[in-house]
């Protein structure tokens, strides 16, 4: 016998209190049907003995006191799966809204998921080549890997997106068991169109389930998207042995949905009123990237956020970047400069590349030319800092070639077209050639040999 | 014991109505999959319980079960070389019994019950045992001997011993009668609560250092066996790396690594590289004196906040046997951000930045447990504790690194610009600190000569006045400065990056031996010293600079293998040489 609940206690934001509730499971999802027919659902987020507490995700709008009747499900949050949800478009709470009828079920999973045995993991040794120099040398994305873009408001994470779906060749993948997941939290309707276009274009389209809600979607609803391409994800890595790319944007979105959310639950907020279990909450969900054991599937992560005011110790990035392994950060200035992709290497970072780099996966010199990269543009920032106090004809020749190879640097090697594809080979030998810009002797990273091998010597005096 | 109803349920914290029998801190079984709980909060209207697993499916009106115990850990053989979750779980047996992922209620037993230990038992009928004693050893793994203990609180007389031979965890293999005439069976195992600390008989300054083999750690700011550490550092910085190196190849008998709320995927790097790695001491793998604790970050937080503690109460059972023990917590943040998220929860009054006011005084509880001792069995251990802390923003003045830094002597901050210019280990020289030197400099006098510390001192003297002339270089540039500061640019240079600097993937860079440390600081003091002399005769630095000495310092890391310490001397010969070519 199914029980129906009329009414509801008291409305608060998008949560709704009931009473006399019997039978109640936590998490449990709940339909409520209003009077006019319109059917809507929502999530038990507290009990205290009969008066249960539901999350509506749809939003509590034209909910009164009297006309909703309420009826419980029985189970947690699923969401239904089978090996067509692949090239198909889903709300942001896993329902299609392509026109093209409901998804018959091969299984259906809980979208919080559960945590995988970090004995069951297997550590992610492969390396994606993105095609992009200042990615696949400086920081270097590895299958299974979560690597988060860090951007701002109108700088160019989209475009960077799109050309890593387009140009990321995984070994032992072909179109066949490659997908992507692009889950859109909050975005605007052109920019879920353009990445509909361009995964178009680029011929992946069938390959994709988009799960979309718009910025004028439910917000409640916002926090179950990731949670539902994820789920998405795992099947499809995990049951279907697929790599899977997913791209999650804009999790700052996400972020503010959930301290909406748990401001109304009337919870004690933490730093700038986040709530207090952020970092758990965010790492539940990026933590189900990965690989495991007797599985050749896997889900590597792609989450894009917009840093408010470009502060990258706004709580947001800043407890992103304490789970991802790494990041990539763009800067306003470089783009100000026409550069694109504008990466900011600095503290852009990758902790699972030295693993995946080198010998036998792209070549053996890269480690060490990395490291090198990185120390001298560390050294062109402070000649710039000393130019800006002193004047560059002040400088001393060292300091003029650092200036020199800074300017190269982000010229030709940061600066990449949007359709160029760059082999490893040539990201390697190009970081080499700058390089040449400056004198051996400050080439304090790298080892005699691969120094013989590698180094042209192309500073002024030597020409 | 009545049976107990869940009434309300708000994630991991679950209340019972009405007044009950529970004791603060009693472990319990929440649900019908038997969830564990630990009560913490009792008034005559409801009993608080906190849950370490998922509370998702669970209902009111489901049972509440008393254990009438503590949250305790059961102690025997079979935790080295083993990986557990955050209250002691084996998650290898986990995945046996449920596969790749966790799911909840899983009753599988601590350590295996079912392996047979090669026991030899160390007491005869009639002796008289106190709490401590060790009646029986067995080979855990095979350096590793496990000396089981009478549990602390037991006194009295043996009255049965069995036979040598194979027993298995919860075997008898001997029986006291204490002074009340009851009797107690004694197996491999016992339980200890993890809040509670583990007696000892005395406590011992900290006077011997834990050597590391990182250069910047052993010579600028050691940490005593026995003594407590922090390294804090934003993300990216290389607190984990730096985690690894020292679990890698500090000088401790058994290493506890506790992933508090950190990454999946590097909970499974430990794994693989340490099984790969070879302990330069024993010729064994790194896994057989290793204990993982992993607590991912999307696992239970309640689990999460326990694991600092289950670490520290294995470390301390490692220690009473006579053993130096080091454990490497990553992070404590986390363990601190679990902390304020159940606070929260309990709608407690939060203080500085929604943390529970409480914070200190549970992060001084924990740090205390650090230490030097005599054992109850009269054997010298130690444990030492080394805290990673991630700073919310990188800003060094939130709550979690002011408290740690109040309750830990030893404090290497990773600094965000060296990690940009990729200099590794990022422990910023000028930020961090020890106060173990007075502890220590005896031990290294006595066992590395005068020298050691004379040099040490001349070193972070040379990157003080560094530190100093670079505010100035900053503003107007390197050229105007006189040549003898210059030089003290030059030779500051040289000992950031051929000696701070440490390349963890270099065969011999990883680890050095402090001999080779007190060479190269040597050979860069004499250096140093000897070109002083030539620029104070007025001969320029230009000169100096063109002989490429300063570039061959910077590479002697990686040019003079650990094994040739003789090859130093030739290094000097080729300094005064040269520098006496221009003298004259």
């Amino acid at each position: 016998m199914i029980i129906e609940y009329v009414g509801v206690k008291e409305i608060n934001g998008s949560l709704i209190v009931i009473d006399g509730v019997k039978g109640v499971s936590y998490e449990e999802i709940v339909d409520i049907k209003l009077e006019n027919g319109t059917l809507r659902q929502g999530r038990v987020v507290q009990i205290e003995g009969e008066r249960i507490v539901v999350q509506v995700f749809e939003g509590t709008r034209q909910i009164s006191l009297k006309n909703a009747q309420t009826r419980l499900t029985g189970h947690p949050m699923e969401m239904p799966l089978s090996p067509e949800i692949v090239g198909r478009v889903l709300d942001g709470a896993g329902r299609p809204i392509d026109g093209l009828g409901d998804i018959f079920p091969v299984k259906k999973a809980d979208i919080n998921g559960t945590p995988i045995n970090p004995v069951s993991r297997v550590y992610p040794k492969n390396y994606i080549n993105t095609g992009i120099s200042s990615i696949d040398t400086l920081m270097t994305l590895i299958r299974g890997q979560k690597l988060p873009i860090f951007s701002g408001s109108g700088m160019k994470h989209n475009d960077l997106a799109v050309q890593i779906v387009r140009q990321a060749k995984i070994t032992g993948a072909d179109s066949s068991n490659f997908g992507v997941v692009f889950a859109a939290m909050g975005v605007q309707k052109d920019v879920a169109d353009y990445f509909r276009k361009s995964f178009e274009e680029s011929g992946v389209l069938s390959h994709v389930v988009m799960l979309l809600n718009l910025s004028n979607d439910p917000i409640i609803e916002r926090t179950l998207t990731p949670r539902c391409a994820l789920t998405i994800a795992e099947y499809l890595a995990f049951e279907l042995d697929m790599h899977i790319l997913v791209i999650m944007t804009d999790m700052t979105s996400y972020a503010e949905a959930l301290r909406e959310f748990s401001s109304s639950k009337g919870e004690i907020p933490g730093r700038k009123g986040y709530p207090g279990y952020l970092y758990s909450d965010l790492a539940s969900l990026y933590e189900r990237a990965g690989m495991i054991k007797n599985h050749s599937g896997s889900v590597t992560q792609i989450p894009i956020l917009t840093m408010p005011n470009d502060d990258i110790t706004h709580p947001i990035p800043d407890l992103t970047g304490y789970i991802t392994e790494g990041q990539i950060v763009l800067d306003r200035n470089l783009q100000g400069q026409g550069l694109y992709p504008p990466v900011n290497v600095l503290p852009s970072l990758s902790r699972l590349m030295k693993d995946g780099i080198g010998e036998g996966y792209t070549r053996a010199d890269h480690s060490p030319l990395a490291n090198q990269l990185f120390a001298s543009y560390a050294k062109v920032i402070d000649a710039r800092s000393l130019a800006s106090v002193i004047g560059e004809e002040e400088l001393s020749p060292n300091d003029k070639k650092y200036i020199e190879f800074g300017r190269l640097f982000e010229e030709r090697f940061i600066n990449q077209g949007f359709n160029e594809n760059r082999t490893i080979e040539q990201s390697l030998d190009l970081g080499w050639e700058l390089l040449g810009h400056l004198p051996k002797s400050e080439l304090d990273r790298v080892d005699d040999s691969i120094l013989d091998k590698y180094y042209v010597d192309k500073t002024e005096e030597n020409k | 014991m009545d049976n107990y109803k869940i009434f309300g349920i708000n994630g991991p914290v679950v209340t019972v109505k009405g007044p009950t029998e529970f004791q603060m801190m009693e472990m319990v079984y929440v649900g019908n999959e038997k969830l564990v709980g630990e009560i913490i909060g009792i008034t005559d209207e409801a009993t608080t319980i906190q849950v370490y697993e998922e509370t998702t499916g669970l209902k009111p009106g489901d049972p509440v079960e008393g254990t009438g115990a503590p949250m305790n850990v059961l102690l025997g053989p079979g935790i080295i070389d083993n990986i557990f979750d955050g209250i002691e779980r084996p998650l290898a047996a986990i995945e046996e019994q449920l596969g790749a992922f966790i799911s909840r209620g899983s009753a599988v037993s601590a350590l295996d019950d079912e392996k047979l230990w090669d026991v030899t038992l160390k007491i005869k009928a009639g002796d008289e045992l106190k709490g401590g004693n060790i009646y029986a050893t067995l080979p855990e793994t095979p350096i590793i001997e496990h000396r089981l203990m009478v549990p602390p609180d037991l006194n009295g007389v043996v009255t049965k011993v069995m036979p040598d031979g194979k027993y298995k965890l919860f075997d008898t293999v001997a029986v006291i009668k204490d002074n009340l005439g009851i009797e107690h069976n004694l197996t491999l195992c016992q339980k200890w609560p993890i809040r509670t600390s583990r007696p000892v008989k005395e406590r011992l300054s900290p006077t011997v250092p834990l050597i590391t083999g990182q250069r910047v750690i052993d010579t600028l700011f050691p940490i005593a066996k026995g003594g407590a550490a922090a390294i804090p550092g934003g993300f990216g910085t290389g607190k984990t790396m730096t985690q690894h190196q020292l679990a890698k190849w500090c000088d401790a008998d058994i290493i506890i690594y506790v992933g508090c709320g950190e990454r999946g995927n590097e909970m499974s790097q430990v794994l693989d590289e340490f099984s790969e790695l070879i302990d330069p001491k024993s010729q064994r793998p790194m896994t057989d004196r290793t204990v993982l604790i992993a607590n991912t970050s999307n696992m239970p937080v309640a689990a999460r906040e326990a694991s600092i503690y289950t670490g520290i109460t294995l470390a301390e059972y490692y220690r009473d046997m006579g053993y130096h023990v080091a454990m490497m917590a990553d992070s404590t943040s986390r363990w601190a951000e679990a902390l304020r998220e159940i606070s929260g929860r309990l709608e407690e009054m939060p203080a500085e930045e929604g943390f529970p006011a409480y914070l200190p005084s549970r992060l001084a509880e924990f740090y205390e447990r650090a230490g030097r001792i005599t054992s109850l069995c009269g054997s010298e251990g130690s444990v030492t504790l080394i805290g990673a802390v991630s700073p919310q923003g990188s800003d060094f003045s939130e709550p979690v690194t002011q408290n740690t830094k109040r309750f830990t002597r030893c404090f290497w901050a990773l600094d965000k610009s060296l990690a940009y210019a990729r200099h590794y280990p990022a422990i910023n020289w000028i930020d961090s600190y020890s106060e173990y030197f007075n502890d220590l400099d005896p031990w290294f006098k006595e066992n590395q000569g005068e020298d050691f510390v004379k040099y040490r001192t001349k070193i972070s003297a040379l990157l003080q006045e560094e530190n100093q002339l670079m505010e100035i270089v900053k503003l107007i540039g390197s050229d105007v400065l006189p040549d003898d500061q210059k030089l003290v640019i030059e030779t500051a240079r040289v000992i950031r990056v051929g000696f701070l600097q440490q390349n963890a993937f270099h065969a011999d860079d990883t680890f050095v031996p402090l001999e080779k440390q007190k060479l190269m600081m040597k050979t860069i003091l004499h250096m140093h010293k000897k070109a002083k002399k030539i620029i104070s005769a007025e001969i320029p630095i230009s000169k100096i600079l063109q002989l490429g000495l300063f570039d061959k310092l910077t590479k002697m890391k990686y040019d003079i293998p650990n094994s040739k310490p003789e090859m130093f001397d030739d290094y000097i010969a080729d300094i005064d040489k040269q520098l006496d070519s221009i003298m004259q």
